[in-house]
């Protein structure tokens, strides 16, 4: 019930926001009716899909994601800085690595945002998902700090600690 | 010069200032795709493009906008690049690693025991 009311509401914003038309005047009665239908169609389906859950609408862990993403920008910006001084070297001298990194995330969504992360952050992407963890290559050995990926993957398991639950 | 002209004027410096930085970077990574050694290494700079250089355009263009409008569409499409970016990059990466195709490391450190027994398996 969450849920959908939840993801109604967003699809309302998001209808509003992308087409701008929020008066009941002229010829808005027709497009507005079509933004209803629209956003009514999707919620059905969506239900009738069975994934109405916490995965497909993070209303409530939103907060802890917007959290995390403002945490990952800063991560992301000084990895940025990293990468562009190697390649602006006058001699390329970058010693590239594979590593295995352990997940350990409570959720199937923690693995996704932990190794989308990990991806996002350039200098390191993860290549495979093997069974307790993923196998990372990174540009060079200075990217591969196993504590930073403590970090980020502890992180990215308290912005998404819950269980896939099916309604 | 009035408040609101003051205040015009130092948005547009600092869009301006965002996108030069943001072409910096992007040009950063296309150096990078055309001078790292190997295709592993090079996918690392053009994450440089996808990450900091299109989202410091995007933010340029924001600060420029004018209307909520435009600001809330251009944001959504920088959020769009931000989660779907690291997806095609690890599509990209994940076919190479599947085909088979080997990373150029200078050393392999650290050694896993499922590495051993695969080299073994082969020898």
């Amino acid at each position: 019930m969450t849920y959908s009311v939840g993801l109604t509401a967003v699809l309302v914003l998001l209808w509003l926001t992308l087409s701008g038309q929020y008066t009941l005047s002229g010829d808005y009665p027709l497009v507005i009716g079509f933004g209803v239908l629209s956003v009514v169609a999707t919620v059905a389906l969506t239900a009738r899909m069975r994934i109405l859950d916490r995965e497909t609408v993070p209303i409530l862990p939103a907060l802890p994601l917007a959290m995390y993403w403002i945490w990952l920008g800063r991560e992301i910006l000084a990895a940025n800085l990293a990468v562009v001084k190697l390649v602006m070297k006058p001699e390329i001298d970058v010693e590239p690595r594979l590593v295995r990194v352990p997940a350990e995330q409570r959720s199937g969504l923690g693995h996704a945002v932990f190794a989308n992360s990990i991806t996002l952050t350039p200098g390191t992407v993860t290549i495979d998902v093997e069974e307790d963890g993923f196998l990372i290559h990174a540009l060079d050995t200075s990217f591969t700090d196993p504590a930073g990926f403590a970090e980020m993957g502890a992180r990215s398991d308290l912005a998404s600690d819950g269980k896939r639950k099916v309604l | 010069m009035s408040g609101a002209e003051i205040w015009h004027h130092l948005l547009f410096a600092i869009s301006v200032a965002s996108m030069s930085a943001g072409l910096v970077f992007v040009l950063a990574g296309a150096i990078g795709v055309i001078r790292l050694p190997d295709f592993y290494t090079r996918m690392h700079a053009a994450g440089v493009t996808d990450t900091l250089g299109a989202e410091l355009v995007i933010l340029g263009l924001i600060l420029q906008a004018g209307d909520w409008q435009t600001m809330a569409k251009l944001a959504l499409v920088g959020l769009l690049l931000f989660l779907t970016s690291p997806t095609a990059t690890h599509a990209v990466a994940n076919a190479a690693h599947r085909a088979g195709h080997k990373p150029d490391l200078a050393h392999f450190k650290p050694s896993h025991p499922r590495d051993l027994a695969d080299e073994e398996g082969k020898a």
